[in-house]
C-alpha cells in the first residue's frame, strides 16, 4: 500500500496555507472550472454524501470511490443471521447513483496526497479533489484479542462487516445441532452498532426457539451496561426465558482476552474459558484503514472532525463521516451516518461556494427487531451545541416498557419500512 | 380557506430565505438550518421527497401543510392538546390547523425536537410535492365494496375518491395499506381524535359492516395507483 499523507511535512514547513493554490494548480482542475469532490466509500454516510452534493449542485463532478461492485447493508443484517430474511435483501449496487451523474469507481483507494489533494486507487489511477469525502466505516482491530486474526474470523465469525461473514455465521447456525451453544462476544466501547449484538442475541434466539429449542446462548461482554439494556432484557425474558446466559463486563473483567479455533473456546481477561459450537467474535474497532493511512485519526484510531462540517481537525480539505467519525453526541448508527452524509454535503457545497456553511440538523432511529412481531427502537433529533463541542440532543427517547404488543409489532413493520426508505435514499 | 394556506406558504418561504433567529426553544441564536436540511431528516423513513417506499410508513408528498402541522404539534405535546393547540394559536397564519389526539411510535419522541417555524418549513416542502399514489397489492372485490362505502360516507369531504387535497383534506388514496389500518384502529379504538362529522360517519361504518367495512375502505384507497 503506498500512502502519500504530506500532512506532516506540511505542517513542518508551515506549508498548509499553501495547499489551496497548490491544489488549484493541478490541471485536472482547470477543465471547465468545476469543482472535484471525492468520495472514499459507498456505505450509509459515503453514498449519501455523494448523493446530495450532486443534489444540490449539479455541476460539481462527484466521484466515488467503492471498492465493492455491492453493498451489504449491516442493517436488517442481523435477520438474516436468524433466518428470517434473505442476503440478497441486503444486497445492493450503485446504478442509480452512476444515473445521478455520480462517477462511480470500484477500486479500493489505497492513498491520499493530501498535499497535491489527489486520492490513488488499488488500480492505480488518481483522482483529484477540491474536497474529500472519507466515509471508510470500520476496519477490525487484528490484534486486540490474542489468536483472533483474519483465519481465525473464518472459523469464528465476527459478522460485523456485512456480506460473506454474515453468510458464514448464519451456514454455522443453521449447520449447529439442537443442544449447542451459541456464544457472542460484544466488545467495549466505541463501536459500530451498539445495540447490534444484542439484537443479534433475539434474531438466534428466535431461531433456535422455532428450530433448536434445547440450544443455549452465552453473552461474553466487555461492557456492564448496553444500548436499550433494559428494552433487551425485558424481551428476552418475555421471549426467549432460560435461553440467554449474559455475562457483564465485571464478571469477564473487561471482554475477550484470547481464542482458541482448534477446541472452540473463548477465554475472558478473567480466565475463564468456555467452549461453543457457534463463536461470534466480535473485536474492538478502529476507522477503516484508509482513514488511519491518510492520518485523519487520532491515537484512539477514529477520526476527529468539527461538528459542523465533518472536516477533519487534523487534515483541512478533507471530511471524515459515518463510523469512522468522533461525531461527538451522535450514535455510530446507519442513520447517524445518513444524517451526517447529510450535513457534510450541505457543508461542502457551501465551503466550494466560498459561503458560510448553514445549520446542521441531525437526526437517528434505531430499530431493533426482537422477534417477528416485536421491534423497539431508539429516536432522538440533535442541534449542534452553541460552543460547537457536541451535538446535544434536544428530543427522543426509547420504545415505552409498557408500550402494547400492538406497538411492539407496528415497529417492526416500520423498521422494514425505515430499512427500505433509508435505502433508497442511498442508492436511488 | 385557500387564500389561508397561499399565505402560509409565503410566510415560511419568506423564512426560509432570510433565516430568521429562533432564540427561545433550541436555538440558542442560530440561524434556521435549510429546509433540505430539515426534510433531509425526515426522508430517511419516509421517502425521497416524502415519497414512501413502504410497506407501511406514510408518504408526506402532498400532505396539506395545516394537516401537517396539526400532526406534528400533536406528536410534539403528547398528550396536552391544549400546548399544541395554544402552540397553532401563537402564530396567525395557523387559524386553520386543528389538533387531534394521535399515537405515535417514534414520532412522538421526534416532534419536540423541532420548532413551530422549522415544522411549517417542512409543511411546505411536503405539501409542494404532489401527493404520491404507492404501488401496493390490493383486494379488488374489497376495493369494489369500499368504493360504495367511501362514495356513502367518505366522499362528501375527502372527494375525489379520497385523492383531493381541496379544503386542506388529507389525501386517502394511495397511502400504504397498514398505515391505513393503523389509522382506522386507532381512530376506531379512540387513540386518534377525529372531527365530529367524521366519527359518526365511521361510527355509521363500524354498526353496519364492522371490521369488514374498514378492510374494504383501506384496499379502496390501495387500489388507487
Amino acid at each position: 500500500m503506498t500512502t502519500l499523507t504530506r500532512r506532516n511535512f506540511l505542517k513542518a514547513t508551515g506549508g498548509i496555507a499553501a495547499v489551496g493554490t497548490v491544489g488549484m494548480s493541478f490541471p485536472q482542475l482547470a477543465l471547465g472550472g468545476n469543482k472535484n469532490v471525492v468520495v472514499i466509500g459507498g456505505g450509509a454516510a459515503g453514498a449519501v454524501a455523494a448523493k446530495h452534493v450532486k443534489l444540490a449542485d449539479p455541476s460539481i463532478n462527484v466521484t466515488l470511490i467503492e471498492a465493492n461492485d455491492h453493498y451489504y447493508t449491516c442493517f436488517m443484517s442481523n435477520e438474516v443471521i436468524g433466518g428470517g430474511r434473505d442476503i440478497s435483501t441486503i444486497r445492493h449496487g450503485y446504478e442509480g447513483l452512476a444515473n445521478r451523474g455520480i462517477q462511480v469507481v470500484h477500486s479500493k483507494a489505497t492513498g491520499v496526497d493530501t498535499d497535491a489533494r489527489t486520492v490513488t486507487t488499488e488500480g492505480g489511477d488518481s483522482f483529484p479533489y477540491d474536497r474529500l469525502i472519507v466515509s471508510p466505516g470500520i476496519d477490525l482491530k487484528w490484534d486486540a484479542i490474542e489468536g483472533y486474526d483474519m483465519a481465525a474470523a473464518e472459523v469464528m465469525p465476527h459478522a460485523w462487516k456485512a456480506g460473506p461473514q454474515t453468510a458464514l455465521l448464519r451456514s454455522q447456525l443453521e449447520a449447529m445441532d439442537d443442544g449447542g451453544t451459541f456464544i457472542i462476544c460484544p466488545p467495549g466501547n466505541p463501536f459500530r452498532c451498539p445495540p447490534g449484538p444484542y439484537e443479534r442475541v433475539c434474531q438466534v434466539a428466535h431461531y433456535f426457539k422455532e428450530h433448536k429449542p434445547n440450544s443455549k446462548i452465552l453473552v461474553l461482554d466487555a461492557k456492564d451496561k448496553f444500548s436499550k439494556m433494559g428494552l433487551f432484557t425485558q424481551g428476552w425474558e418475555r421471549r426467549y426465558d432460560g435461553m440467554i446466559e449474559w455475562v457483564p463486563g465485571t464478571e469477564t473483567a473487561g471482554g475477550i482476552a484470547s481464542v482458541n479455533t482448534d477446541d472452540m473456546t473463548v477465554t475472558t481477561e478473567f480466565g475463564d474459558t468456555h467452549e461453543g459450537a457457534v463463536i461470534n467474535v466480535i473485536p474492538p474497532q478502529s476507522a477503516g484503514q484508509i482513514a488511519l493511512a491518510a492520518g485523519l485519526a487520532d491515537d484512539s484510531g477514529w477520526c476527529p472532525i468539527h461538528l459542523d462540517t465533518f472536516e477533519s481537525k487534523l487534515v483541512p480539505g478533507v471530511h471524515v463521516i459515518g463510523d469512522a467519525s468522533i461525531a461527538t453526541g451522535l450514535p455510530k448508527s446507519g442513520y447517524a451516518a445518513n444524517s451526517e452524509g447529510k450535513v457534510c454535503a450541505a457543508a461542502v457545497v457551501a465551503m466550494l461556494a466560498d459561503a458560510e456553511p448553514g445549520t446542521p440538523s441531525y437526526v437517528n432511529t434505531c430499530y431493533s427487531l426482537i422477534a417477528p412481531d416485536y421491534g423497539i427502537s431508539v429516536a432522538a433529533v440533535y442541534r449542534l451545541a452553541e460552543d460547537k463541542s457536541k451535538v446535544a440532543k434536544v428530543a427522543g427517547g426509547l420504545t415505552p416498557s409498557d408500550a402494547s404488543d400492538e406497538m411492539l409489532a407496528r415497529e417492526v413493520v416500520y423498521a422494514y419500512s425505515w430499512y427500505n426508505n433509508i435505502v433508497a435514499d442511498m442508492f436511488a | 380557506m385557500h387564500s389561508r394556506f397561499i399565505s402560509l406558504a409565503i410566510l415560511t418561504s419568506t423564512l426560509v430565505l432570510s433565516p430568521a433567529l429562533h432564540a427561545g426553544e433550541h436555538g440558542g441564536g442560530a440561524a434556521m438550518a435549510s429546509v433540505e436540511m430539515l426534510t433531509g431528516a425526515c426522508v430517511a423513513c419516509h421517502g425521497p421527497a416524502g415519497a414512501s417506499v413502504g410497506p407501511a410508513t406514510p408518504s408526506l408528498a402532498g400532505l396539506p401543510a395545516v394537516y401537517f402541522i396539526g400532526a406534528m404539534l400533536s406528536y410534539k405535546h403528547g398528550q396536552d392538546l391544549d400546548a399544541a393547540e395554544a402552540e397553532a394559536a401563537s402564530d396567525p397564519a395557523l387559524e386553520d390547523v386543528e389538533v387531534f389526539a394521535r399515537h405515535g411510535t417514534i414520532m412522538d419522541r421526534i416532534a419536540s425536537g423541532y420548532t413551530l417555524d422549522e415544522i411549517k418549513v417542512m409543511a411546505d416542502f411536503f405539501a409542494s410535492k404532489p401527493v404520491f399514489l404507492a404501488t401496493q397489492e390490493f383486494d379488488a372485490e374489497l376495493a369494489s365494496e369500499g368504493e360504495a362505502l367511501h362514495a356513502d360516507n367518505c366522499e362528501k369531504c375527502h372527494e375525489e375518491g379520497g385523492r383531493s387535497t381541496i379544503d386542506d383534506m388529507v389525501p386517502l388514496a394511495g397511502q400504504w395499506k397498514p398505515y391505513l389500518h393503523y389509522s382506522l384502529a386507532d381512530f376506531h379504538g379512540g387513540a386518534r381524535g377525529m372531527p365530529k362529522k367524521m366519527k359518526s360517519r365511521l361510527e355509521e361504518v363500524m354498526e353496519t359492516e364492522g371490521e369488514d367495512g374498514l378492510a374494504a375502505l383501506i384496499n379502496y384507497y390501495a387500489s388507487q395507483q
